[in-house]
């Protein structure tokens, strides 16, 4: 009992003192977080409200039409298009940038270690270049009297392509270009991982007689997974919303073909003055975006807990 | 008996030697085959910038011959455009802006992620979450409502007006990847700094930002390239000449209809490039070490 | 330099898990206190409690009479070594050893003079102007070391100091460890999970099990007259060897019945603290070495009986023999010149002066 008695009343001096601690530190870590908190609710949390709010009113501002943005917006061909141009822009290049990532990632493991540094160091320089900057380098080998990828074509006796002038090789390039800047991404990502795949696991697989494939089957895949899919969603969520190189290399063209939702956004939100009607077709990308994120976040903490 | 079994086992010992050593030669064929193949294709754009940016206007709409190939080398048009005053504040406006940009997102984010790794508080979790939530947010998804938001600051067409919101491009991944550098420290180090006497400050600015100097570079580059490199929001927010930066100056002010101007703006271009790729070159593994940090530190 | 008090302390973390479950231990001036037991103990918790790293739920730690519960690390002038060194990597070996004192606003030439001393007391001088990454593991215990004692603090608390290194260097720093402080003389808290390294250092050695503290004394005090099964099964290796047994009280002599049916004579000057176990059921435990050739014991009060090695362990000043007694494997110590074979029976003997009755309730030695 006695015993009992004491360890109560020490308890509560305890938890005072402790509190006391505990109030401190969590004021003080709450004010090293305040202007994150404010970048955070200022300059995204009060803008995704407000741009849920903006795209409700009419096109001068001054009246709520409610969901009205939208079912125009559903009701165009072009929005269509826009949709339809997003998904095969998005997906096709980011499975393109993914397997070409994935390829040099090998072939950069395959070479000897001094040498990898220096390749590594040029693959990666599409990436440095400021998209928006290099996307007008593309744009003049496109040019449609002085291309000079048609040059090289006609060289191998291929006939000129129309690039930037048909939809569909419009479509074409807007994705080439996307490829050639973020496939070194990917193989910087994916060297990274295959780096951190220990090499007692091939030793023992080859010891256990598999072949190159198996390894690559059954070891290099399931190490890599987690981080494969983590760098796909993120890159479907940077190419879904891209900017720059449609801008840049085609600014929606030919008779808006080639526009994607945030291109599309500017042109109606910005340019023609609808600034409601912009945000809508914005926040259109923002389901599929949330789906994207969801899985990225579940990944990443799954990799946190497999490394914990 | 003896010598019948080792002639039986010596040529396949050979057989599997040779196999082997044939395997790896065509692999390292294979991926110098591959990499040369991605270098060309890598570096034909910047390449073809480069040639193109020392040719004359002449040479350029000629259209006789090889276009990847520079008859009579000039550089008239790096001169050109380094005499061009719009140019040059174009470039003045960059360096501010990003300068600006750097400054403010590393203090918010070594701040914030020192408080997140460090000190569990009410909501850190959930704030933490916040900031790689942020992070996968894109600019394109934002930038009406804060068209409308910087247009109620009176910032349209100021570079000012872009100090105010590229932090939502940076303050996220910063803090993130630096969040993860800072929880890599042994817990044991700041308990010894405690016992040594260090207040929450001087630990934070006497250990913990010594210690994680690479994540810092890296979380710097990172802030570097990406505001040098923003593009959506200037092109949004800014149409008066005078307050543009580089990306968006280059893009709308030097493509005019005189079609014949393009090496100098393949050359402002390059000059417009050269920054980020001067900071890759010196710095690449801190460069890539924030690169990879995203998903392998988180 | 003070002395340290701990009473009635608890620590409770969440969902009333007690990793400390009310200690009471006093340590005198100048005293080299070891905590030790397995991993979970709470030995490194109280340790922590002392340095300030965690709250105390309740109770109470003073330091040279003062109450400490509600002081934090830096004022309660303590000096603390890290299983991981700790020491700050972007900082010389100087810097590291200087960095508490210039925190506390030292001048610089008492700064450089405590340093150096330090460092010659540590035989590390030359690596003063060195970063951590250059120096071996031996060497940046030999700097954390440093860092605490230019403190000149009331206290040094040791965690783990030395699990990081290898066999060799370990016992090497171990004297190292004792002369530094046969010299400084500064109260040492030192926690430990290996017995040999608590045995070696300590003046005193506590051992702890689930919380609380199973017994304090001098290391030969432990090791000869242990209070719990779990001190004399903790202290000491190769561990002693128990077995189930009954005490039986048969014409006038006490003995003690092993599970195979041999009975042991209890030695006549231990009849009276046995008496009140007669016919009760009880763990008799004996060391190694107080099982061995019937020879190089006396003649009084020894049980000698025949086994079967199952394995021979040559150490070379000793040897080890095991076998198997009813389930139990029992570890014996021979002279290394007497030949043993596993499966070929030889005799051995069990010095009965040795021995001791466990209360298989309370755990308590009898």
């Amino acid at each position: 009992m006695a015993a009992d008695g004491s360890v109560l009343v020490g308890r509560t001096e305890g938890v005072t003192s402790l509190q006391r601690f505990a109030r401190r530190r969590s004021t003080i870590a709450f004010l090293m977080t305040l202007p994150l908190i404010l970048v955070i609710g200022g300059l995204v949390a009060y803008p995704a409200v407000y741009a849920m709010y903006l795209s409700t009113l009419n096109r001068t501002m001054v009246r709520n039409i409610g969901l009205e943005n939208f079912a125009i917006l559903l009701d165009t061909d072009t929005f269509y298009m826009v949709i339809l141009q997003s998904c095969i822009f998005a997906i096709s290049a980011v499975l393109l940038k993914a397997l070409i990532g994935f390829w040099l990632a090998h072939m950069l493991h395959d070479i000897p270690a001094k040498g990898q540094r220096k390749w590594r160091g040029m693959l990666l320089i599409p990436w440095v270049i400021p998209p928006a900057l290099s996307t007008l380098g593309w744009w003049w080998m496109f040019d449609p009297s002085y291309s000079s990828i048609n040059y090289l074509l006609n060289v191998f006796a291929v006939p000129s392509v129309p690039w930037l002038g048909e939809p569909w090789w419009a479509r074409v390039s807007v994705i080439i270009v996307n490829v050639w800047y973020g496939a070194p991404f990917f193989m910087i990502m994916y060297l990274a991982a295959l780096k951190s795949v220990p090499e007692q696991l091939y030793e023992a697989a080859a010891i256990d007689g598999a072949t190159g494939f198996q390894r690559l089957r059954y070891i290099t895949l399931p190490m890599m997974r987690n981080i494969i899919s983590i760098t796909v969603l993120f890159s479907l969520i940077v190419t879904f919303a891209n900017y720059d190189i449609v801008r840049v290399l085609t600014n929606g063209g030919p008779r808006d073909l080639t526009h994607v939702f945030a291109t599309y956004a500017f042109q109606v939100g910005i340019l023609s003055g609808n600034v409601p009607r912009g945000a809508a077709v914005s926040l259109f990308m923002f389901p599929l975006l949330a789906i994207f994120a969801f899985f990225v976040l579940r990944g990443v903490t799954r990799r946190n807990k497999e490394e914990a | 008996m003896s010598t019948s079994t080792a002639t039986r086992e010596m040529p396949d010992i050979y057989h599997k030697a040779g196999s082997l050593s044939s395997e790896r030669r065509w692999a390292l064929w294979t991926a110098y085959i591959s990499l040369i193949f991605a270098a060309i294709i890598f570096l034909a754009p910047p390449v073809y910038m480069f040639i193109t940016s020392l040719k004359t206007s002449a040479e350029v709409a000629n259209l006789t011959g090889s276009p990847w190939l520079v008859r009579e080398p000039t550089l008239e048009n790096y001169a050109a455009i380094l005499g061009n005053p719009t140019f040059l504040v174009f470039f003045w406006n960059s360096v501010k802006i990003t300068v600006c940009v750097v400054l403010i997102t590393m203090v918010i984010s070594t701040l914030a992620a020192f408080a997140l790794a460090r000190m569990r508080f009410w909501g850190s979790q959930a704030l933490a979450t916040g900031v790689f939530l942020t992070y996968l947010i894109p600019e394109t998804l934002l930038f009406i409502p804060l068209y409308q938001i910087v247009g109620g600051l009176g910032l349209l067409n100021s570079s000012w007006g872009l100090v105010v919101v590229y932090p939502t491009l940076t303050v996220p991944f910063c803090t993130w990847i630096m969040i993860g550098y800072f929880a890599s420290i042994p817990k044991e180090l700041d308990e010894a700094a405690l016992i040594d006497g260090a207040s929450w400050s001087q630990m934070l600015l006497k250990i913990f930002i010594p210690v994680a100097m690479p994540g810092i570079i890296a979380a710097t580059i990172f802030a570097f390239t990406v505001s040098w490199a923003a593009f959506v929001y200037p092109t949004a927010f800014v149409t008066t000449p005078d307050e543009m930066p580089l990306t968006i100056g280059v893009v709308s002010q030097l493509v005019r209809a005189d079609t014949f101007a393009w090496g100098q703006i393949m050359a402002g271009a390059l000059l417009a490039a050269l920054p980020p790729v001067i900071v890759y070159a010196f710095l690449m593994d801190y460069y890539i070490a924030g690169l990879t940090a995203g998903a392998t530190k988180g | 330099m003070a002395e340290v008090s701990v009473r009635k302390v608890v620590k409770a973390y969440e969902g009333n898990v007690q990793a400390v479950k009310g200690i009471d231990l006093e340590i005198a001036d100048h005293e080299f206190v070891v905590l030790v037991g397995p991993s979970g103990c709470g030995k490194s918790t109280t340790l922590r409690m002392i340095a300030g790293l965690e709250e105390i739920t309740s109770g109470e730690i003073a330091i040279g009479g003062t109450v400490v519960n509600d002081i934090p690390p830096r004022d309660r002038d303590i000096a603390m070594v890290f299983q991981n060194y700790a020491l700050y990597p972007h900082m010389s070996v100087y810097e590291n050893m200087a960095f508490g004192l210039t925190l506390r606003k030292f001048a610089k030439e008492e700064i450089a003079k405590r340093v150096n001393n330090a460092a010659r007391i540590l035989d590390i001088e030359a690596l003063l102007q060195r970063k951590p990454k250059a120096l071996s593991g031996g060497q940046r215990q030999r700097v954390a070391m440093g860092r605490a004692i230019v403190r000149d603090p009331k206290v040094f608390l040791f965690d783990e100091p030395l699990s990081n290194l290898d066999a060799k260097l370990r016992v090497q720093m171990r004297t190292e460890i004792k002369k530094v402080h046969q010299r400084v003389r500064t109260t040492t808290v030192y926690v430990t999970h290996d017995q040999v390294e608590a045995m070696t250092l300590a003046d005193r050695v506590v051992v702890m099990n689930h919380g609380i503290i199973e017994q304090v004394g001098p290391p030969q005090e432990l090791y000869h007259s242990p209070k719990t099964r779990f001190v004399a099964g903790f202290i000491g290796s190769p561990a002693m060897n128990f077995f189930p047994a009954q005490v039986e009280n048969g014409s006038g002599a006490l003995r003690v019945i092993l599970p195979n049916g041999v009975a042991l004579p209890v030695p006549t000057d231990r009849t009276a603290r046995y008496q009140a176990m007669a016919g009760r059921e009880v763990i008799f435990g004996i060391r190694p070495e107080h099982l061995t050739e019937p020879k190089n014991l006396d003649r009084d009060n020894i049980a000698v009986f025949e086994v079967t090695p199952e394995v021979i362990e040559p150490m070379g000043m000793e040897t080890l023999v095991h076998f198997w007694m009813q389930g139990a494997e029992i570890c014996a110590r021979i002279d290394p010149t007497t030949p043993a074979e596993p499966g070929r029976p030889m005799q051995l003997a069990a010095d009965l002066n040795h021995m001791h009755l466990i209360d298989v309730q309370s755990g308590r030695v009898l």
